[in-house]
């Protein structure tokens, strides 16, 4: 798994942190019951505080999307099937609409637009 | 728990400045940066802490400790690094080690012997002959070779390269593994060890102006732009400093979401650094 931070980003670091894991939960690239790295190696590997980390965490563990246990560390908890399916339709809705603002942006009609999907749908991608 | 360095109403004055009646706290396991422009009681605090200058009242615990009373046990287990070389600089540093080795109990040759060699140091220089930059790697070798378990710094960074500054970052993050441990470093230039630092206690003319996670101040805080015409009318005390030109203003505030609420896409609201905190509140004072 990989973590970018950007320091001049608008977004404050440890929003940039949760989002990141959660794409990689939701990817699959973290895998049920996988270690996380601990609040204090995380914080050492991105040069960033450990309170930082740890709010990123326990932002994460609100969420459901990792279980933290005393003494022993950080794993990706067992994901809610529903949930999961639901933010992966949130993610197929925002590129239909940055498929839907390019198309505007260039009049292209709806069943221009319907089309091109029908003949995407049913290639295989 | 007991924080690793508290102080309580800490004060000290001096004919033409005083400390007034500071109070901060650190737990074990943060790094807390202690900034502020020149002259505002940053190297007093530190010396205060130190026992190298008499308080005139005021608390100062260490491990839960009086860092007067426990002076000794204390001191054991503070490394530290100040701001100007406290070295005799006719002898070497092997010759100088030697003489601070015996001080400390839990010294470690081992540790000493890996930052004198990764730092580019050699045993048989002169302190005298050393540059400002290899000084402070010095003291810095000495205070992470006996173990301490609270590093207090003056203004490390200074006199300090980019490289060996970033160096220092890797150092103190490594350090920051360990839960126990507590770091507390002064500096006027903000930009790097911030980075790491979890908490921040700023200090202006002798006062405490904040001391609070770093990241509360960067999420509340935001350098408003925005037309003139806005100011008209608005009650000044809102902006913490502003800085007005020809064509614009710009204001420092502690609480943008209001202001994100109150004027939407009038202004421009952007994340301030820990420099612009610290340059608008200054200003503040100034022109107050």
């Amino acid at each position: 798994m990989d973590i970018v931070i950007s320091n001049s980003s608008e977004k404050p670091i440890y929003e940039q942190i949760v989002s990141q894991i959660k794409d990689a939960i939701i990817k699959g690239v973290l895998k049920e019951a996988e270690t996380l790295p601990s609040i204090r190696s995380l914080a050492r590997e991105l040069k960033i505080s450990v309170i930082t980390t740890k709010r990123a965490y326990d932002e994460l563990q609100k969420e459901g999307f990792i279980v933290i246990v005393p003494g022993k560390g950080t794993f990706v908890a067992a994901q809610n099937k529903d949930l999961l399916r639901e933010s992966r339709i949130r993610i197929v809705e925002e590129k239909l609409i940055e498929a839907v603002s390019a198309a505007k942006s260039i009049e292209l009609s709806f069943d221009e637009l319907l089309e091109m999907l029908k003949l995407f749908y049913k290639e295989d991608y | 728990m007991t924080p690793i360095l508290e102080i309580k109403n800490l004060r000290k004055e001096f004919k033409d400045f005083c400390l007034k009646d500071i109070s901060l706290s650190l737990e074990r396991g943060f790094i807390m940066g202690f900034i502020g422009p020149n002259g505002a009681g940053k190297s007093t605090t530190i010396k205060l802490i130190l026992n190298l200058m008499k308080r005139d009242s005021g608390e100062i615990n260490i491990f839960g400790k009086d860092n007067i009373a426990y002076e000794r046990e204390v001191k054991n287990r503070i490394g530290f690094v100040l701001d100007e070389s406290h070295y005799y600089e006719e002898i070497t540093i092997r010759e100088m080690k030697s003489i601070i080795a015996p001080f400390y109990d839990k010294w470690d040759e081992g540790i000493f012997k890996k930052y004198v060699k990764e730092f580019g140091l050699s045993m048989d220089k002169k302190i005298k002959e050393l540059s400002k930059g290899m000084k402070m790697k010095f003291s810095l070798a000495v205070a992470l070779s006996h173990d301490a378990e609270l590093l207090i710094m003056d203004e490390p960074t200074s006199g300090l390269d980019p490289v060996v500054r970033s160096e220092l970052l890797d150092i103190l993050s490594d350090l920051m593994q360990d839960e126990n441990k507590g770091v507390f470093f002064s500096t006027h230039i903000t930009s790097d060890l911030d980075k790491i630092a979890d908490y921040i206690t700023f200090i202006n003319n002798g006062e405490i102006v904040l001391s609070t996670a770093k990241d509360d101040i960067l999420d509340n805080f935001g350098l408003v732009k925005g037309a003139k015409e806005l100011l008209r009318g608005n009650d000044s005390k809102e902006f913490i400093g502003i800085q007005e030109n020809q064509y614009g203003f710009e204001a420092l505030v502690q609480n943008k979401e209001e202001f994100r609420k109150l004027y939407g896409d009038k202004i421009v609201i952007e994340k301030p650094t820990l420099e612009d905190i610290m340059v608008y509140y200054t200003r503040r004072g100034i022109n107050a």
